[in-house]
């Protein structure tokens, strides 16, 4: 079928912020897709809230509007640039319920705007649980006994007529929000009013509990013709009751046989085409363990981010083939771009096994639940390819970059057998370690799996890592020398059989060595001698059955024969520059470091050079297959980048983009022979290592807070005690202000210090005095003479909170002309005194007119892919042509402090608290934010509004708030408050708070405190009519348990939660702006 | 114990022996599919080649016997990446390697099966030697594996003596297995199997269908099938170059002759091919793998394929008279099926009854049935 005709301008929805559930995977989707329709020459207007996007730029969509993603909003985007279709199926969930509130309210048929791709009706045929199930009774696939309640009593009868445990399940909601599985009527009850109240529909479904059940999915992509393919299958290691996203996953399925894998694959299609479905599709079963019974778990009909991991497990662009289906094509007349042969209407095979590892976010939540269920937590995930299992799963756990590298990596030694008994029946990301434990025991894989329900064969495969690991630390024994051997010696206990079994099971060498004590040197001239060495294969789609035009690349260790398929490739003559990634997505390293490494190697290309990604996030469209020339899905350590070294010579590599994983490689890098492009290793040490930077400020004559380095408790508190209370306690070489504090007293950093030490640093900790005033920002481009500033960013929050949790202005509006001098000036000095060549991010305290400098990074920040858009200055662009040589002042810049923007732009950060229990909410220097979203405007006050809708900040509804603050806020707090009630607010307010409020002339409602009689203020948050409420935490940490659930409760109740009084102020001065949803003017950021 | 892998291009793969301890010169050729190897195994299709399976983990869930599509392992010899010593499977009856040895078929693992599959690719099917005798030299062996042809395997594999499968005493092999919802609306018909390799689940698509099904060995003469008048005729898959059954080719010309409904199935396909006048050739390496998409020329539908042949039916000389092409292999043009013009036949190159590979295609068993149908309210003709 040709192309539709009609289809010339398409409004494509993007996801909005980086929430858990919803994350880089639709950024890649969305970008792949708006390069397949541009292809087909069609117009595209894109609308995403997310400024870190690459979908979000300007070559990418013909019009880009980085806009609150809700149904108002879009509809002004619609009438102003009037699409003739709408592509709703590519921004997650997000995207697809505003695509069908836009057709539900019949403004899509007004407006002559068209669903593209799957319709309406087959959206709600799937999304909605009665109706789905209804469907597939209809044409006789199973689901598990279910019905779907509205209220907690209906719900629980149902769960006693079926039995505990039964499974609950939210409708229209992300990563599984809000449910969970029920043992009993108490667990049952709660996990339903929290439901109920998160789903969009108020519903919630009650099921049989499939728990332990193998869970297994299948991609599947279907065209308006009805041909339809499987792209891939994948089965979960961790069985039903874990969430898909936070499961270990393998592709394709390892233990069904043909009957089940047909059997099931073909129910996938009898869906699929009942649905009617046209584009991609996710469909999750679960099948018995032991016979064929199975239970169709849930049907996306939508990309998700298990069709993001279908695509890098196999090649087959599914968004992109979405794109064209989208557009009328059908299978057998897309081309696929990785053969060039063959068509989209070809099934997948892999030579290969792939397995994905989900990122969990407990090192930033250290009072969390670790448990896993089927609400998601994981903040983003890695995947690994290999020919064998044992190999893939060691992969992806050193790609963690969790401080994991091994089955030995989490220690569970010192529980006795029944202890470890019991630890292997809790369902956490550590359960692969109590695993791992188990076996070292030779506890039997039989009452393993009795107690995991883990597949024997899953378990069996972790047993040979096991064994391999035991056998290496007997050959260590034999290591009597003790002293790290010679190169003799270790000839003499490491065999070539034992060196290559370990490599095919993919053991680093720095676990070769702490088992076997021999040093990674002498490991290498090992394997030299031996010549066992990585080798590469390509992904082609066709397991090698067609030849492949795509170099997508993963290694394998296969004896000193193995084909290398890398070094077959054709030499270019171009030089050769290596972008290394940022690895999985993880709070404080988000999706924007994946768009600086796309934009660099965009850069590179353009300059002439041959371009080699090393990324392992399959989320991302940095390992899209046709973003560098060439693609190594792989670990980012360093033996892992060395073994593509030593294949591909590269001229230089470029660290600076790819966020603190890239960073971390760049003295191994330096000591490979590979030509770091840009900054210096050792100007980046020195704004690392505290007396340098600090001799360097005194050269150039900026003031920072005074500190000290330390190691111990003792040197931290002597320093602390030095410079008097409060102080700032973080550990070097960190992001996201990871283990940073504020301590009042002795007492607090002792507390600090151990948990700063759990980490086994090897770095400094650092001890600074803590300065209050506003904090700003800069990102500045460097060529070694001049620099560009795009513009200064403001805090809205003081210091003390994390620069990526606080709103940040552009440009600054409370600072004078003066202090923005200072500014630049200070840039300038320290871009020149580090000899940055590329970016650098600078972050500053204003206090009064005076400027002290927090901290500089010569390295690409999160705030760059912002400052890009809102100032139209590519300066990674710039960054990766400094590096090369050239100069700003050639390319068309006035060096300095770039002319303000005539509109503000305000970055807003997005929590995900909601989704982790027992999470501590409240903001402090350590990063928790997960995403952002960006409101832009002629004025402050709208763009502060669309920040806020942006983020889901969408008030007034009750017009009823709670105010509690610590007593060092009461003063503050009188004005705030007073704003409030101006606009109709009614206060309530815990007992203090309420007296200072009215003895101020502020009404304020007194409530009772938790542990008092009811009604408390726990009863007035679950009564549903709360808009807000206001608690800011105790300094330093919150002891007290009250404030504590007083905020978890508002959060799991979807009450907005404000920590910090100048994030209530801002709010507050939002919703005085006379603006409405319907008022604002939607501003096309790519016409700027 | 080492083994290796000698191509006829000279070619040594090293790697380790599995199953049976023996010597083998076969045709090498290799199966995409990711699942399914107890069916390929045992597939009559294989017999005289050995099967690489790209795939690299072999043997996951072990053999259940029950989904053995033959009563033995036909191929000569198996080349995977990682034999899996330890499976998992509720059905499981044996491990792969035990159901190599009870079979006494050789193998070799832990090469780079991905460097031979390219191999083969660029270089087409070859034949090789797999052996365990380590001091063995190419020019020792070199002409003895270019002579090798995979011969008359069509005898071997085809049953011995004709056997009757009657529908009411049909029982799956698989006991609350995955077939379900498939409707017995070829109740009381009568299909004759010429069995020239038959996969089981030609037979068990047809119980299952509600027909009676009569096997007949690869030899029986046309005359014989239609002296028992069945309702339907098929000619089954089958092993070897299809131009080495001449005696075959003949019955089948007067089975063409003789106005009955008939469905063929790969060799069987090929053979009526030949019998009508068409030629076939030798394909570079084949298709073999449960992915393959062929479009029902027709409707313009594409469906995804179970297939395992090495050679193919000649479109380019096809008499419009006779035949025109029914489906073509979307990836390399190649035939896939043909359409007999003014008879009540259609034939395919791919495998309807998958085991292994998709389901997709099994509703041309069901277009089969109503064309019996159709023949018998017509009065037996069409």
């Amino acid at each position: 079928m040709p192309k539709s005709k009609d289809v010339k301008k398409v409004l494509v929805i993007g996801s909005g912020p980086i929430v858990i559930g919803q994350a880089a995977e639709f950024d890649y989707a969305g970008t792949q897709a708006c390069r397949s329709l541009k292809e087909e020459g069609i117009e595209v207007v894109l609308v995403n809230s997310n400024p870190a996007t690459i979908m979000t730029d300007k070559d990418i969509a013909d019009e880009v509007y980085i806009e609150p993603l809700t149904v108002k909003v879009l509809e002004r985007i619609i009438e102003k640039e009037k699409p003739d279709s709408i592509l709703p199926t590519l921004g997650g969930q997000a995207g697809l319920n505003l695509g069908m509130e836009l057709d539900e309210s019949g403004f899509l048929k007004s407006h002559n705007v068209k669903l593209l791709g799957t319709t309406a009706e087959t959206i709600r045929k799937a999304e909605d649980r009665q109706e789905f199930k209804d469907t597939m009774e209809k044409i006789g696939e199973p689901c598990a006994a279910s019905t779907v309640v509205h209220n907690v009593e209906d719900g629980v009868a149902f769960a006693k007529e079926i039995g505990y445990p039964v499974v609950l399940r939210p409708a229209f909601t992300l990563g599984g929000s809000g449910g969970g599985i029920a043992h009993n009527q108490i667990e049952c009850e709660e996990i339903l009013k929290n439901g109920l109240r998160l789903s969009r529909a108020n519903e919630v479904l009650v099921e049989r509990c499939i728990a332990g059940w193998k869970e297994i999915e299948y991609e599947v992509i279907r065209d308006s013709a009805g041909n339809c393919i499987t792209v891939c299958n994948m089965e979960n290691i961790d069985p039903v009751g874990v969430h898909t996203g936070d499961s270990i996953v393998v592709a394709p399925s390892q233990t069904l046989g043909d009957k089940e894998y047909q059997m099931l694959r073909s129910a996938a299609l009898n869906i699929i085409n009942e649905l009617q479905i046209t584009g991609g599709c996710n469909v999750q079963f679960a099948l018995h363990p032991t016979s064929f019974e199975y239970c169709v778990i849930e049907v996306n009909p939508r990309v998700s981010r298990s069709s993001a991991l279908a695509s890098k497990a196999t090649g087959y662009p599914i968004a992109k083939v979405a794109a064209k289906i989208a557009l009328g094509y059908t299978l057998d007349e897309i081309k696929n771009a990785i053969t060039g042969k063959t068509f989209a209407s070809f099934e997948p095979a892999l030579d290969y096994c792939v397995v994905k590892f989900p990122r969990l976010p407990f090192d930033k939540f250290i009072t969390a639940k670790r448990t896993l269920t089927t609400q998601m937590k994981a903040t983003g995930e890695v995947m690994s390819i290999c020919t064998n299992f044992e190999g893939a799963m060691m992969k992806a756990i050193r790609s963690l970059e969790q401080h994991v590298d091994c089955l030995t990596s989490y220690d569970f030694s010192e529980l006795d057998d029944d202890e470890l008994l019991t630890r292997l029946t809790v369902v956490d990301d550590q359960r692969i370690w109590v695993i791992a434990e188990a076996l070292r025991r030779g506890i039997s894989h039989e009452q393993i799996h009795d107690i995991t329900m883990i597949d024997l064969w899953f378990i069996d495969k972790l047993h040979t890592l096991v064994k391999m690991e035991l056998k290496l630390l007997r050959a260590g024994e034999k290591n009597t020398e003790g002293k790290y051997g010679t190169l003799e010696d270790a000839k003499k206990i490491i065999s070539f059989d034992t060196m290559l079994e370990a490599k095919r099971l993919e053991y680093p060498d720095s676990v070769i060595s702490r088992l076997t004590r021999f040093k990674v040197s002498v490991l290498k001239e090992l394997r030299d001698f031996y010549k066992i060495h990585a080798t590469f294969k390509i992904v082609d789609t066709c397991a090698a059955e067609f030849e492949a035009q795509t170099p997508y690349y993963y290694s394998v260790y296969n004896g000193p024969d193995s084909e290398d398929e890398a070094s077959l490739s054709a030499d270019t003559g171009k030089k050769k520059i290596l972008v290394l990634g940022s690895g999985p997505i993880r709070i404080g390293q988000g999706i924007e470091f994946d768009y600086c490494s796309v934009h660099a190697t965009w850069a590179f290309r353009k300059a002439g050079f041959e371009t080699i990604i090393i990324n392992n996030n399959p989320e991302t469209v940095s390992t899209d297959f046709d973003i560098a020339d060439k693609l190594y899905f792989e670990p980012l350590t360093p033996e892992d980048v060395e073994n593509i070294v030593r294949l591909e010579k590269p001229d230089g590599a470029v660290v600076q983009f790819g966020g603190q994983t890239a960073i971390k490689l760049t003295q191994d890098l330096m000591e490979m022979g590979v030509k770091i492009y840009g900054t210096d290793a050792k100007d980046v040490d020195a704004a690392e290592d505290r007396e340098i930077f600090d001799q360097i400020l005194e050269e150039t004559q900026i003031k920072r807070a005074a500190g000290a380095t330390v190691y111990t408790a003792e040197e931290a508190k002597e320093v602390a005690n030095r410079l008097g209370y409060p102080v700032l306690v973080r550990p070097s070489y960190v992001l996201g202000g990871q283990g940073m504090q504020i301590a009042l007293s002795d007492d607090e950093i002792e507390e600090f210090m151990n948990i700063i030490n759990r980490y086994a640093q090897d770095h400094p900790i650092l001890v600074d005095k803590y300065l209050q005033g506003i904090e700003t920002e800069v990102d500045a481009v460097c060529d070694g003479e001049d620099i560009v500033i795009p513009g200064i960013m403001e805090h809205i929050e003081r210091s003390g909170i994390h620069s990526g949790d606080s709103i940040s202005v552009y440009p600054a509006q409370s600072l004078s002309a003066k202090v923005k001098e200072t500014i630049a000036e200070y840039t300038k000095r320290l871009a020149k005194a580090l000899h940055v060549i590329g970016l650098i991010n600078i972050q500053f305290i204003a206090v009064g007119d005076e400027v002290y400098i927090i901290e500089a990074n010569p390295r690409s920040s999160r705030t760059v892919p912002y400052i890009s858009k809102v100032t139209g200055i590519p300066i990674v662009d710039l960054a990766a042509k400094v590096m090369l040589g050239e100069k700003l002042k050639d390319m068309g810049y006035t060096p300095g402090l770039q002319p303000e923007a005539g509109y503000v732009a305000i970055k807003m950060p997005v929590f995900s608290f909601e989704k982790i229990r027992g999470a501590e909410i409240s903001l402090g220097p350590e990063m928790k934010s997960t995403g952002e979203c960006l409101g832009i405007s002629r004025n402050f006050n709208e763009a502060l509004y669309k920040a806020f809708l942006g983020a889901g900040v969408n008030l007034p509804k009750h017009k009823q708030m709670i105010i509690t603050v610590k007593d060092a806020d009461k003063g503050e707090i009188i004005e705030i408050a007073r704003r409030y009630e101006k606009l109709g607010y009614i206060i309530y307010a815990t007992r203090s708070t309420a007296n200072t409020l009215n003895e101020n002339g502020v009404k304020a409602r007194k409530i009772n405190r938790i542990n008092q009689e009811s009604p408390t203020v726990i009863d007035l948050i679950l009564g549903h009519k709360i808009d807000l409420v206001i608690d800011t935490p105790t300094q330093g940490r919150d002891k007290t348990r009250d404030g504590f659930l007083i905020r978890r409760t508002a959060i799991e109740t979807g009450v907005n939660v404000i920590t910090a009084l100048d994030t209530a102020r801002a709010l507050v001065t939002s919703l005085e702006c006379a603006e409405t949803e319907e008022s604002l003017e939607p501003i096309d950021i790519a016409k700027l | 114990m080492k083994a290796f892998l000698i191509l006829e291009d000279g070619t040594k793969f090293e790697g380790k022996h599995i199953g049976a301890d023996k010597d083998v010169v076969s045709e090498i050729v290799f199966n995409t599919s990711m699942a399914g190897y107890t069916e390929v195994f045992t597939d009559p299709s294989y017999a005289g080649q050995a099967v690489c399976m790209t795939y690299p983990l072999i043997g996951n869930y072990g053999v259940c016997l029950e989904d053995m599509e033959s009563e033995r392992i036909w191929l000569d010899a198996v080349i995977v990446r990682e034999l899996c010593r330890v499976p998992s499977n509720f059905r499981c009856d044996m491990s792969l390697s035990d159901f190599l040895e009870k079979y006494e078929i050789p193998g070799i693992e832990g090469i780079d099966t991905r460097a031979l599959v390219r191999l083969l690719r660029d270089k087409g099917t070859m034949n090789g030697l797999i052996t365990t005798n380590e001091n063995i030299s190419f020019d020792s062996v070199k002409e003895k594996i270019k002579a090798y042809t995979t011969g008359d395997v069509v005898s071997k594999v085809s049953c011995k003596e004709k056997k009757l499968y009657k529908a009411s005493e049909y029982e799956p092999r698989i006991e609350n297995g995955p077939y379900r919802n498939i409707e017995q609306n070829g109740k009381g018909l009568k299909v004759a199997l010429l069995d020239v390799g038959a996969k089981q689940n030609i037979i068990e698509s047809l119980l299952q269908r509600g027909c009676d099904v009569t096997v007949y060995p690869y030899n029986t003469t046309a005359e014989e099938i239609l002296a028992a008048d069945p309702d339907g005729i098929m000619l089954s898959n089958g092993p070897g170059d299809p131009k080495d059954c001449g005696d075959v080719i003949k019955e089948v010309k007067k089975l063409y002759d003789s106005g009955k409904t008939i469905f063929a199935i790969c060799l069987g396909h090929q053979l009526m091919g030949l019998a009508t006048g068409a030629d076939t050739h030798k394909l570079k390496y084949g298709h073999r793998g449960g992915n393959h998409p062929v479009k029902d020329l027709e409707t313009g539908r594409v469906f995804i394929s179970s297939q395992n042949h090495g050679y193919v039916v000649d479109v380019d000389k096809l008499d419009e008279n006779i035949a025109v092409p029914a489906f073509t292999n979307v990836n390399d043009g190649t035939n896939e099926g043909l359409k007999y013009t003014g008879k009540n036949i259609f034939t395919v190159q791919f495998h309807p009854e998958a085991c292994p590979g998709p389901q997709d295609t099994s509703f041309l068993f069901d277009r089969f049935i109503n064309m019996m149908l159709e023949a018998k309210k017509n009065g037996g003709k069409n």
